[in-house]
């Protein structure tokens, strides 16, 4: 079992056409995603993926014939925003937003948008969502991941992939693994993902992959603190980085005390969470506790 | 994108925000030529994109045309924190009594634009934050409303300025949140904002850092880059859409992704290791993009080896393997690699590299260990 995508899952691909688009929805139905749908402006009408795929020139339109309630975005970064805006406004409960280097004012437009809808947007510059043997969304690869009852929420894409590799090496298995994405200004956190692995029967554990910058760690140690019942392990990524190029007096103003990779660490061991060392010794955290 | 100072107020006073009289010289001629046009009492100021000039000596106050021509020399050749100074503001001296601070940036928890206003501004602004936060006033904005009449009430009320500029203050207030909206800019920054000796409001000091991700809609500031006052290697980078940061270290770095890049360099530290850079090589790079990164790395003398971990996910392995023999058949120097494929097309890529004599590791703590080792450090 598992949170976000599942059997259920109905997928629409916005930019399908496109060369990360094509190869990626090749690779989701490869592993057992049904994808109902794609939507490229200008090439409505096609069927792609050998066939398997109709394109429509909106979401709209690709709505009015197939049923969809999951889409995932691979459009370029300048018209990101408003593949976002259009899936919203067509009422889809999850959008997943894998492209990167979108602008912080789009973002910053587009989430205060969101609010007023009941939409959940995971990304961007994020690797998606797997509940392996059931469905992937998006680009983490299916084979380095098997089912199981750990649940995964990462700030980062090729360091979860590590992450995966090596629970599935140990025989490991994953209930579902969402990456959240690395930007500064993005949709769900890892408080809002934490709260569904707690609601999941399935899930008895989580590892939570986080990075340098911002308070989503600090946060979520306070939910943990407080709410989350079960064992969690962590890993930050950052701990020898150099303090960062300065951003002016603002910047440390609003962040002051917070983003650097030791207070994470800090605030998430007084929560309870175990701390690994490196990826790679997350595997020993957990087979310790066996 | 970080603007110089002068670049900066030259863009908030288009907004209407009032700034001294002043223009760049490049030369100590052109000073002297700008401070006798300004009556002599001028202060130049180095144009580097650091803080900290004014501690480091990068700003001076001149009393007369002759003093303001040697000064400008003497700047002129300075390095402020290893950046030399290739230009100087030259600004009419204005009296003020009193500093205030005044900045906008992106709050990323909350989501929101949040404009900052404390009266005690000037250089020690971040000490006042930290020890006495109450000085500090914050008004989140919502994106779609922007900045009201009564938020900025509400930030002069909240600094004790005095009424008679509250519509001033305003005025500049809200020509900061449109150069900041306007200009997709991360950062924009009063400090100082003085109250002059004749009364008035003026921004003696400018920053602003715009979103480079937001750069493509603004040839304008892209034309306006001072590409000589950043990294050569950070430049170089750039342009081919690769992250990368110079470090101290002597074992060069490649990876794909941000978080495994900075889990890469925390592994090699651990094991007794030095990087000598931070690269991310992003999402779905191409054979070329490869080549340049391995081309990058190597610029730097102190590389005495490579490691490369790449876990492909939209990044394909066979696609990066394919780099990694097009850069060594260009190398001139004879520099070890190490390489780590896993992920999307992995075994393809392993096969191409099979055929050359490169080291391989199959896992990250592994691959790191041999680095140290063939740079010459102690693996523990």
């Amino acid at each position: 079992m598992s949170i976000l995508v599942n059997k259920q899952t109905r997928l629409l691909v916005q930019g399908i056409t496109g060369h990360e688009g094509s190869f990626h929805t090749g690779k989701m139905i490869a592993a057992g995603t049904e994808v109902v749908a794609g939507v490229t402006p200008g090439r409505g009408g096609e069927w792609v993926l050998e066939g398997k795929v109709p394109v429509f020139d909106s979401i709209k339109q690709a709505v009015d014939v197939a049923e969809v309630n999951t889409c995932v975005i691979f459009v370029p970064s300048s018209v990101a925003a408003d593949a976002i805006a259009e899936a919203a406004d067509a009422g889809i409960e999850l959008i997943v937003c894998i492209t990167e280097g979108i602008p912080v004012k789009d973002m910053i437009q587009t989430c205060a948008g969101l609010k007023k809808t009941r939409c959940r947007l995971i990304g961007p510059n994020c690797p998606g969502i797997i509940s392996p043997g059931e469905s992937l969304v998006g680009i983490i690869p299916a084979g380095i991941a098997i089912p199981g009852k750990i649940g995964i929420i990462s700030r980062s894409g090729t360091l979860t992939y590590e992450i995966l590799n090596s629970l599935k090496l140990e025989g490991l298995g994953v209930s579902t693994c969402v990456g959240i994405g690395g930007d500064s200004i993005k949709g769900a956190d890892f408080v809002e993902i934490l709260e569904l692995f707690e609601d999941d029967p399935h899930t008895e554990s989580v590892i939570l992959v986080g990075e340098i910058g911002g308070a989503d760690e600090e946060n979520a140690a306070e939910m943990i603190m407080s709410k989350f019942s079960k064992p969690v392990y962590g890993f930050i990524a950052g701990l020898s980085a150099p303090a960062g190029k300065r951003m002016g007096h603002a910047g440390a103003i609003i962040e002051g005390g917070t983003g650097g990779a030791e207070e994470k660490v800090e605030a998430l061991m007084q929560a309870g969470v175990k701390i690994a060392k490196n990826p790679g010794d997350i595997i020993n955290l957990l087979i310790k506790k066996k | 994108m970080r603007l110089h100072e002068y670049q900066s107020k030259s863009i908030f006073s288009h907004y209407g925000i009032p700034i001294p009289k002043g223009r760049i010289a490049n030369t100590a001629g052109e000073a002297k030529q700008i401070a006798e046009e300004l009556g002599g009492r001028v202060v130049i100021k180095a144009q580097v994109l650091i803080g900290g000039r004014g501690k480091a000596g990068g700003i001076r106050l001149a009393k007369s045309v002759e003093e303001a021509e040697e000064l400008a020399t003497h700047i002129l050749s300075m390095d402020l924190k290893g950046l030399p100074v290739r230009r100087v503001l030259v600004d009419e001296i204005v009296s003020f009594n009193r500093e205030i601070y005044l900045g906008i940036t992106n709050d990323r928890m909350e989501r929101k634009p949040v404009i900052i206003a404390s009266g005690a501004g000037g250089v020690d602004i971040e000490e006042v934050a930290v020890e006495n936060p109450e000085k500090i006033i914050k008004i989140h904005l919502d994106a779609p409303f922007g900045l009201h009449d009564f938020q900025t009430r509400n930030l002069a009320i909240g600094i004790d300025l005095p009424r008679e500029l509250w519509k001033s203050f305003n005025q500049i207030a809200k020509g900061l949140w449109k150069a900041f909206k306007e200009n997709d800019a991360a950062i924009a920054e009063i400090n100082p904002l003085v109250i002059t000796n004749q009364g008035m409001l003026m921004a003696l000091d400018g920053k602003m850092v715009v979103d480079e991700n937001a750069l493509f809609r603004h040839p304008e500031l892209v034309e306006i880059r001072d590409l000589d006052a950043e990294e050569p290697a950070e430049v170089e980078a750039r342009k081919y859409g690769l992250s990368f940061i110079k470090l101290e270290g002597n074992i060069g770095c490649m990876v794909n992704g941000a978080g495994l890049a900075m889990a890469t360099l925390d592994i090699i530290k651990e094991n007794g290791g030095s990087p000598s850079n931070f690269l991310d090589i992003g999402g779905g790079a191409s054979s070329e993009k490869v080549t340049t990164a391995i081309r990058i790395i190597c610029a730097d003398p102190a590389v005495k080896v490579i490691l490369i971990n790449i876990f492909g996910g939209i990044t394909r392995c066979d696609e990066v393997a394919r780099g990694i023999l097009s850069a060594i058949n260009e190398l001139q120097k004879e520099i070890p690699l190490v390489i780590r494929l896993a992920g999307t097309n992995a075994e393809k890529g392993l096969e191409l590299l099979s055929e050359s004599r490169i080291e391989t590791a199959s896992n990250l703590v592994e691959a790191a260990r041999k680095a140290v080792e063939l740079a010459g450090g102690e693996s523990r």
